[in-house]
């Protein structure tokens, strides 16, 4: 809820709506199908709903589908349900070896209660445009994996997020699982956050992940959130790392190209100007 | 619909709308009035309750969420006629004015403890994040959460 | 008659004592009002406005009233009979505008209510209210005091067109004279931006009407449970004699809940009406929409000096933003600030004006420190930038200025009479505490790397225990009642009504002092006027400071009449009283408290003259305010990419008189210290040009968090106040003034080297990191 709209609710509670609770995977696919509205760990959507800003008829809990909530490996790549909460990942051994950033970008957001309770898939379904997640996705090139009563799709993390609170999940759809790949030797990363000090959301995040051989930098990718309507991939200045540039250099204009945000937490020259900032930063850290 | 639950050790079974808050649900079906509602938004914390082994805000969920799961909420904590060690704790270092937040200050400090055992005063700030206080400045209740982890 | 009364010699006052209130809190079985359920009780949910300026075309509630579980909706013609929501304010030529507790044709803020519902439930009041259908005509709004006050803004009540509640002058000494002599003048606009004083439970009313006897009782979280009845009383045509007010637990208040709000007399009314109990309670959108506001000043000071740095006189405007009505202070905030301009120092020439605007706002009232905290941050600033130009150190200006310790009672420019001072021992051990020559040699190492690091002082004086009657709209005294009960027990009630502050155990600290009983046989009472004698209430650092004199002389009252008992018991003149038992000096033989309790009950047999039983009620009327000081002293960096302040080291020491428990009077500075750190970097009331409310929930209004919050090296001197017996000054709102000029002065400090002479509060991030870049905004 980044936004600041005039008629909000005074009070707290939701419009009526239906609820049901699936066992598998499967029959809340046929719910989500029929217009069900998946409800994850509910850390948005819920507050959505108690502002009347969210009003679904029919609410389909994915709590009790043990399948969404395992964090695998397979063959290099490490595949996160939906139904992962943040505190999962935040304790998970895997992760903390074998895709560090995402350890410690989790442990940036919210806070402790939240962390219990929200859940990867229902953040980056929501895309709230001041989410600290998609920085970090964008950075590691993750892969969200998307299910429906149809079939399957996988989508890259880059085309996935479209716009503020839009994604490419279409109706019936569902967001099963995201993929990253686990770290090469010699990768680094580092996720650098501007608090927004009322909400604890992302005034500016910027994710950076980087891969050194041979005394070069082979590979770098950087994620930014907060600035603009969606987070991006700011390719210009990874291109400039791999080129051999300075942080300092790389980050110059590197949201000169989005249209911005403003708001009463920061004007739109703020955000651009800290999203060099907190690139730089998130560079300087995942390089040391 | 109907949802079974235990509440501090008891079991109930009651018949509730699937949009009644856990908040409400516990303040108003259960009658434990020690949690409380300080806003709507998910960011005060005085809800705070232990689902199973973890602390969630009340606030954000629905009772029918909860169904076959075990809760703990402040009137649960103290056994056998004693105060939980993060209660005495928070008596003995002024860790409250108020009180009102102070429910879900101490569920926060227990997750806080139960997790991490010899915080630092920086991890207790950390552990704590998700709790508002408007009165005590966090000092005494950094102190509470010290002195309970000698405990 | 037997008794349990445990004798004790050991004094509590002045010891760190764990609060007796708190197993209560801990264990969750205190009751707020939300926790009250009575019988057959409904529940209101309130329609209110989304403009912040709209005339009301037409209200129709019929698909609301129609809802399965609805009782009644209400309309502002329904309640236009009710009384208006009282000012309790008085100044000469004020414009009161009528509120009515329901919106009549037209609203005048976002929030403003309009209409009410009532059923069996809340959430069914809830789907109702959104049933109610409202027509407005949307009319042009004005937020910003100083536009309001510009020819052709938009008139927030069209009667006066200008904006201007009131105007109030006030001289002391001659100004314009000491101007003329001065070598240099300071000058220097200076805001406290409007605040909202987030009192972690909102507000919430339960109404009980008996309609068999015809008297209300109405619950509600509340400072001020005995001015609440009276002024209740006249609002619903009620004889106060069968209205009960119960201020049950209180979740916070500071100064939110010293007021009548519109709610409790509609929830008193409607459960007149409907016959059956109805609960409102606040939600937190609610609470920042229509919950008082605090500060909201634009302030232009001018401070005159000699080369020397010899404060000679300071010249102040002050433009209160008062929102769309007065509530029960509103107008009277700012003239406390006038009362406080002069801050610690000597100087005898004050010419002060206040300019009282109305806006399309919810009105700003007391929130903790109410105008005093305007005015230091104005004078403490102002006196920094003065020892700029003068080149000299901030502390030297100051020690320059304050007020000798021989000179008290010290009487100020705008007409205070200081009790009790030493203005310098504070800063001289806070100096000490922080190492201040060393922070600034390693200031200077800092600098040499480039990095912006600052050192800033505020050395505060405030007006507490409020106060003399004369000097406030509704008695300044304060009540107790002791009574120890046959059985030897005793019990306190005050007038006072605490609401987190503690005196459930200072009180009885003091009465177990004093009686020689152990605190474990005291109860302290408060909060319901059916209980406790009249009384004004808990605010304005007055709870110890008049509640605690009141006690007191209550307790000297009462230990005269033990001693008569005793006497009589011991058969002997020479009877004194200490310990909880009544000696014969001469023989040595002793009866203790629940012996005489016991017989002054009994009453088989009565000392000459004397009245049955234990029980004493005084009044206190208070002879002066008390006067608490203290320095504060902030290390800042800020960091120059970015604009963010850290708060490195904050050390204060305070002032307060003397002690009951040092443990309450440190948490009392820390959260002050947090309130006055959300005020100087986070906090701020912001509505946009048509009236609505940016930071309208807590996501979007930063209140201090646990890792925003320094580690506060709390001290004190103790300068014992002789206004009352107890000596004590007051502490609830030291830490708030005591603040955010130290660390406004601090980080103006460390962007002293790029020129930076003054900042605007909150010092947010990107403020000053266009201050840095040099773009203002």
């Amino acid at each position: 809820m980044a936004d600041n709209q005039r008629e909000r609710e005074l009070a707290m509670i939701t419009q009526e709506f239906n609820y049901s609770r699936p066992g598998s995977l499967a029959e809340a696919l046929k719910l989500i199908a029929d217009g069900g509205k998946p409800l994850a760990g509910g850390m948005s959507l819920v507050p959505m709903m108690k502002l009347r800003l969210a009003v679904p008829e029919h609410l389909v809990d994915l709590g009790r589908i043990a399948d969404l909530a395992t964090i695998t490996e397979d063959g290099g790549k490490i595949r996160i349900g939906a139904m992962v909460t943040y505190y999962a990942i935040e304790s998970s051994p895997l992760l903390a070896a074998k895709c560090p950033l995402m350890v410690t970008a989790v442990h940036q957001i919210g806070d402790v209660q939240v962390r219990n309770v929200g859940t990867i898939g229902g953040s980056i379904a929501h895309a709230d445009p001041a989410a600290d997640w998609p920085a970090s996705l964008l950075a590691l090139e993750a892969i969200v994996h998307i299910q429906s009563a149809g079939g399957t799709r996988d989508v890259p993390m880059e085309e996935f997020l479209v716009d503020t609170f839009t994604t490419a999940l279409e109706p019936g759809e569902l967001l099963a699982a995201i993929s990253v790949n686990a770290d090469p030797a010699g990768a680094g990363s580092s996720y650098q956050k501007l608090v927004q000090p009322a909400s604890g959301f992302a005034i500016v995040g910027a994710a950076a992940h980087v891969v050194r051989g041979g005394g070069t930098v082979t590979k770098c990718r950087i994620g930014i959130t907060g600035v603009s309507g969606s987070a991006f991939r700011a390719k210009e200045a990874e291109a400039a790392i791999e080129a051999g540039k300075t942080p300092a250099e790389a980050v110059k204009g590197i949201a000169s190209g989005v249209d911005a945000n403003s708001d009463i937490h920061a004007s739109a020259e703020y955000r651009k100007a800290m999203a060099e900032v907190y690139a730089r930063r998130a560079l300087e850290s995942a390089l040391a | 619909m109907k949802i079974s639950v235990r509440i501090n050790g008891s079991s109930r079974e009651d018949e509730v709308e699937p949009r009644l808050l856990l908040i409400h649900y516990l303040r108003e079906v259960a009658g434990l009035t020690g949690s409380h509602i300080g806003c709507e938004t998910s960011i005060c914390g005085a809800c705070t309750v232990m689902l199973e082994d973890k602390a969630v805000k009340s606030c954000a969920m629905f009772a029918v969420q909860a169904d076959g799961r075990e809760i703990t909420t402040i009137e649960g904590l103290a056994s056998n006629g004693s105060f939980h060690p993060v209660q005495e704790a928070f008596w003995n270092e002024h860790g409250l004015q108020c009180g009102f937040c102070t429910p879900g200050m101490i569920i926060a400090v227990k997750q806080l403890l139960d997790r991490n055992p010899n915080p630092t005063d920086e991890e207790i700030r950390h552990g704590i994040e998700g709790n508002v206080c408007r009165c005590t400045g966090y000092q005494h209740i950094v102190n509470a959460a010290k002195a309970a982890a000698k405990v | 008659m037997a008794t349990t009364t445990v004798a004790k010699t050991e004094k509590l006052v002045g010891k760190r004592i764990r609060r007796r209130e708190d197993p209560r809190l801990i264990t969750g079985t205190a009751t707020y009002v939300d926790d009250i359920k009575l019988p057959g009780m409904l529940h209101a949910m309130i329609v209110r406005s989304p403009y912040g300026a709209a005339r009301i075309k037409g209200i129709d509630t019929s698909a609301a009233s129609k809802l399965p579980g609805v009782t009644a909706v209400y309309v502002g013609k329904d309640v236009v009979d009710v009384g208006p929501v009282p000012c309790g304010a008085s100044l000469p030529g004020l414009k009161v505008p009528h509120h009515h507790i329901l919106a009549q044709d037209r609203v005048y803020f976002v929030g403003h209510p309009v209409a009410v519902v009532i059923a069996s439930d809340k959430y069914i009041a809830k789907d109702a209210a959104d049933l109610v259908e409202i027509d407005y005509e949307p009319l042009p709004a004005v937020t910003d005091p100083e536009k309001a006050m510009t020819a052709g803004a938009p008139a927030v009540h069209p009667e006066w067109p200008d904006n201007l509640a009131f105007t109030y002058h006030q001289d002391g000494g001659d100004a314009d004279k000491a101007f003329a002599e001065a070598d240099v003048v300071v000058k220097q606009r200076i805001t406290s931006q409007r605040l909202i004083p987030t009192a972690m439970e909102c507000r919430g009313v339960v109404a009980d009407y008996s309609t068999g006897d015809k008297a209300l009782t109405i619950y509600s979280s509340t400072q001020i449970p005995h001015l609440l009845r009276t002024l209740l009383a006249l609002m619903l045509s009620q004889p106060e004699n069968k209205l009960r007010v119960v201020a049950p637990e209180v979740g916070g208040g500071f100064g939110s809940k010293l007021n009548v709000y519109a709610e409790e007399a509609l929830m008193g009314w409607a459960a007149m009406r409907i016959g059956k109990p109805v609960k409102w309670i606040e939600s937190r959108r609610e609470n920042y929409m229509c919950t008082i506001h605090g500060r909201g000043h634009v302030d232009y000071y001018e401070i005159a000096a000699k080369k020397d740095g010899t404060i000679l006189g300071l010249k102040v405007k002050i433009i209160q933003d008062l929102g769309a009505y007065h509530q029960l202070l509103t107008p009277a905030i700012p003239t406390l600030s006038v009362l406080m301009l002069p801050g610690l120092y000597k100087f005898q020439n004050v010419k002060a004006e206040i300019a009282g605007v109305f806006t399309n706002a919810v009105p700003t009232d007391a929130y903790r420190g109410a105008g005093r905290p305007e005015a230091t941050h104005g004078i403490e600033r102002i006196v920094d930038m003065l020892a700029v130009e003068l080149k000299m150190d901030p502390v030297e200006i100051r020690t320059k200025n304050f007020i000798g310790n021989d000179e008290f009672p010290f009487k100020t420019a705008t007409g205070l009479e200081y009790d009790s001072g030493n203005y310098a021992l504070p800063l001289k051990k806070a100096m000490e505490i922080i190492d201040y020559a060393g922070a600034r040699r390693e200031q200077a190492e800092a600098r040499k790397q480039g990095r912006l690091v600052g050192i800033g002082i505020s050395t505060y004086g405030e007006i507490c225990a409020f106060g003399p009657s004369p000097a406030t709209p509704a008695g300044g005294w304060e009540s107790a009642l002791v009574e120890v009960d046959p059985t030897g027990k005793v019990t306190v009630y005050t007038g006072s009504c605490h609401h987190g502050q503690g005196e459930e155990t200072t009180f009885a600290q003091i009465a177990a002092d004093e009686l020689g009983v152990s605190i474990e046989d005291v109860v302290v009472g408060r909060g319901d006027t059916s209980r406790i004698p009249y009384g004004i209430g808990t605010f304005g650092s007055r709870g110890t400071a008049v509640g605690g004199p009141a006690l007191y002389y209550a307790l000297q009252q009462l230990k005269e009449k033990i001693k008569k008992f005793g006497a009589m018991m011991l058969d002997s003149p020479e009877v004194e009283f200490a310990n909880g038992e009544c000696v014969c000096t001469k023989s040595g033989k002793t009866v203790g408290l629940g012996a005489i309790a016991g017989a002054s009950y009994r009453a088989m047999k009565l000392p000459a003259g004397e009245t049955p039983g234990l029980s004493v009620t005084y009044f206190w009327e208070p002879p002066n305010f008390a006067f608490p000081f203290g320095a504060h002293i902030a290390i800042t960096e800020v960091d120059r990419d970015t604009g963010h302040v850290s708060v490195k080291r904050y050390v204060c020491v305070d002032d307060c008189g003397n002690i009951i428990n040092p443990l309450l009077v440190d948490g009392q500075v820390h959260g002050g210290v947090a309130q006055g750190l959300g005020q100087a970097l986070y906090e701020h009331a912001i509505y946009d040009d048509n009236g609505q409310l940016l930071s309208g929930e807590l996501m979007d209004y930063a209140v201090p968090r646990s890792t925003m919050m320094p580690w506060v090296e709390s001290s004190h001197t103790v300068t014992p106040s002789p206004v009352n017996p107890l000596g004590v000054k007051g502490v609830g709102e030291a830490g708030t003034i005591g603040c955010s000029p130290a660390v406004v002065n601090s980080v103006v400090d460390a962007l002293s080297t790029l020129g930076v002479k003054h900042l605007d509060m909150p010092l947010t991030s990107e403020k000053i990191w266009r201050t840095i870049n040099g773009s203002a905004n």
